[in-house]
């Protein structure tokens, strides 16, 4: 077969095409979008970084846990979902549960959390929406529903004796979307949200 | 959830892609078909030692498609078993042989399975220099078989289909580098991180500590949806807040996704010069998409099973800024093409909204189907179409003037075959060889039961499929999982190119038969609906039984 020395002519091909579209596609293509990135648009390139007093404390849009050191929930914060990502919003192995629909575990732990947070919250347990309830898909999720929020509001403002309605309008303020007034739902920046609590501290 | 909310995602959708195909199908069309070559296109030639002017026959061209894939497995293998010597690596080690050799394979076939969690094992040079690129020359690959059996149905009496390194060059240079400059400039503007940091240390308000982590993503983000890649920069793809920040990039992901592919029926129609057979094929790909919308965001929408009943809705493995909508949009336009990546755990939906994205995938990925592969997928579905429907009506099986005869049918019943040969052989032999049904019992389940099979039925559909999607439970880095679906990808990926190419020789071969009044047309509501008939009854009838063993029994029992 006449193409047998014409398949070894281009593997040569081929292996020359890597290497220039390596160099190409591989160094000077992310390099590039680096460059305009950290000059056009520093603090999103670097994940909007959030500060308190000049220091950093987290990032705009990555989830945080709101709990002590044992997972306790902290009454003085706005708690965020449960997450499947490490121990809780591990920012170095973000993950979902991926637990099925008729897993035994997630059947479970929902009807736990849906108790322990109505307790937490002096709450009915029918009144604790879905995503108070449900790990997010990458464990680390910044947002809660709006009801979910608004569940917390009379918790925080005790714990931290402000008016109700000084705390509802920093919910308000931390609401996001839908984008574009139709694209996506309705949530509340819990990073925030606490960010916003605790400035009002200092 | 008014109705407005639940159908303003997809209006905005089929809004961008209306306005776009026909210039962007056009654009392609003429990259493909112009005579002059760029001067930075001279330049590479003459480093490459390819004549632009020359012709290659199916096997030439063949031999080009595996000799290029073959440097690329070998290109990222190494390039993670040497990781630790190279820069900016974060300090993590060599990948070890079996799941290097499995991403190698799976970024190579534009699958992009990982068995692997990114955060932990791999730094930004095997992440740029190796998936990256292979990101863009896998979906450049894709893009240049589909043009080249294209050029099969124009051709009259010819021995050749154009030339592999011309048409990988415009693939890249002329189509998806400026497309994924502009995406990623757009999703950076979005929040997509783009930065070398690393993984960074900080001090939460509560003051416990977080770890951040780092990387050039938006450059890598943006091809992976455009190139129907989907391998995600971290564990989480496109859930992940520093990937996927809001709800409009994620619909700017969905829409960057099916741009191409909606796109080339287009590219079709106007080279084979008969715009009203791609727009058959197109409208057959989108009455598709539709229907397996509407059913997954029915079924996740209904929420039913123990678990989302108890939670009240499903968003265990959903965000709360895409919800339910913006989850099961994404997802009918990861599996309905090629790319894989996810905004929201499909291990964790509903049963029955679970068994969509996979019967996305078992229909051959051809509503629009990835870079390329979609097309000539569809294209084979057609040819198929066309011979039934001449068998029942007594006339010569005729497509675009060529005649579907034994040796025709025979490589597009082969294409037809070969990925529901590699799905139910690699899951049938998961569960009946003793010792890999304990493997994968023991390790590999996350989810006993019905579940159970579901998850290993999914992983290789996805990889026959060149999917890369998962009901991510599954764990996948075990010497069984690595081999049998690293083979099912390359079989998945390249078995079906060697029966595209040859099947567009054999048409190239022919001359062109004009149209009669014995030819069946095949630009009509009638014959889009048979096309869609066949689609899905071929899936249905290899697919229902083990449908019926995992997803069925686990949503209607």
């Amino acid at each position: 077969m006449a193409s047998s020395r014409s398949t070894v002519r281009q593997l040569g091909t081929a292996v020359r095409a890597l290497v220039v579209l390596t160099l190409v596609l591989g160094v000077g293509y992310p390099l590039a979008i680096t460059g305009i990135g950290q000059v056009a648009l520093p603090d999103r390139a670097d994940g909007q970084p959030l500060t308190l007093d000049g220091v950093t404390v987290g990032s705009a849009i990555i989830g945080q846990s709101f709990t002590d050191a044992d997972g306790a929930a902290l009454s003085a914060w706005f708690q965020s979902r449960p997450s499947a990502a490490g121990d809780g919003y591990d920012g170095g192995g973000s993950s979902g549960s991926n637990l099925g629909p008729e897993n035994p575990d997630l059947v479970a732990a929902v009807e736990e959390r849906r108790a322990a947070v109505a307790a937490f919250e002096g709450v009915d347990p029918a009144s604790v929406p879905a995503d108070a309830l449900t790990a997010s898909a990458s464990g680390l999720d910044p947002h809660i529903s709006p009801e979910y929020a608004q569940l917390q509001v009379p918790r925080v403002a005790a714990e931290r004796g402000l008016a109700e309605s000084d705390v509802e309008a920093l919910v308000e303020e931390n609401t996001q979307g839908p984008d574009l007034g139709f694209l996506g739902e309705e949530s509340v920046n819990v990073v925030e949200l606490n960010l916003a609590l605790a400035r009002l501290d200092t | 959830m008014t109705l407005a909310a639940a159908i303003f995602p997809l209006l905005t959708v089929v809004a961008v892609l209306t306005a776009i195909h026909r210039p962007l199908g056009d654009y392609m069309a003429r990259t493909f078909t112009a005579p002059k070559d760029l001067r930075v296109e001279r330049g590479l030639y003459q480093v490459l030692g390819v004549d632009p002017a020359s012709h290659q026959s199916w096997r030439s061209y063949l031999s080009g498609v595996l000799a290029f894939s073959a440097v690329g497995v070998f290109s990222v293998y190494l390039l993670q078993r040497t990781q630790a010597f190279l820069p900016y690596s974060l300090g993590l080690p060599a990948v070890p042989e079996g799941l290097a050799f499995n991403t190698a394979v799976s970024f190579v076939t534009n699958t992009n399975w990982q068995s692997y969690s990114p955060e932990v094992t791999l730094g930004y040079a095997v992440q740029a220099a190796g998936l990256g690129v292979q990101n863009f020359v896998s979906a450049a690959v894709g893009l240049a078989v589909a043009i080249a059996f294209v050029r099969g149905f124009v051709a009259r009496r010819s021995g050749t289909l154009g030339n592999f390194w011309v048409d990988l060059t415009r693939a890249l240079l002329r189509v998806l580098l400026p497309g994924a400059v502009l995406a990623a400039l757009v999703l950076l503007a979005g929040g997509v991180i783009q930065n070398l940091n690393g993984f960074t240390s900080v001090t939460t308000l509560t003051g416990a500590a977080q770890t951040l982590p780092g990387g050039p993503v938006a450059s890598q983000e943006a091809i992976k949806v455009l190139g129907t890649n989907g391998g995600g920069f971290f564990n989480a793809n496109s859930a992940h807040p520093f990937e996927n920040p809001s709800p409009w990039t994620s619909v700017l992901q969905v829409i960057l996704m099916l741009a191409i592919p909606f796109s080339l029926p287009r590219t079709f129609g106007t080279m084979v010069g008969q715009r009203r057979q791609g727009f058959a094929i197109l409208a057959a790909m989108g009455v598709i998409f539709l229907l397996s919308l509407t059913a997954v965001t029915l079924a996740e929408l209904g929420g039913s099973g123990t678990a989302p009943q108890a939670a009240g809705a499903v968003m265990e493995g959903k965000e709360q800024r895409f919800g339910i909508v913006g989850s099961t949009l994404y997802a009918t336009a990861t599996t309905l093409t090629s790319t894989g990546a996810v905004n929201s755990m499909h291990d964790s939906y509903t049963a029955l909204g679970g068994m969509l994205p996979m019967i996305n995938m078992m229909l051959g990925e051809v509503a629009p189907g990835g870079v390329g592969s979609g097309l000539y997928g569809m294209l084979i579905l057609a040819v198929v179409t066309v011979f039934i429907s001449g068998l029942l009506v007594g006339r010569t099986p005729e497509y675009l003037g060529k005649k579907i005869g034994a040796r025709e049918i025979k490589l597009a019943s082969l294409y037809i075959l070969t990925m529901p040969t590699l799905v139910l052989s690699g899951t049938a032999l998961s569960f009946a060889v003793p010792a890999l049904r304990a493997d994968i019992d023991g390790t590999s389940i996350l989810n006993a039961g019905l579940h159970g099979l579901s998850e290993v039925l999914y992983a290789f559909t996805s990889a026959a499929n060149n999917n890369g999607s998962a009901f991510a439970g599954l764990t996948a880095n075990t010497p069984w999982l690595n081999t049998a679906l690293g083979v099912a990808m390359l079989l998945g990926r390249f078995l079906p190119m060697v029966f595209v190419l040859a099947l567009a020789g054999a048409f190239a071969a022919q001359d062109g038969a004009p149209a009669t009044a014995g030819t069946l047309p095949t630009d009509r509501v009638q014959s889009v609906t048979l096309l869609v008939g066949v689609t899905v009854v071929v899936t249905a009838l290899t697919f229902f039984p083990v449908l019926a063993l995992g997803p069925l029994a686990e949503g209607l029992l």
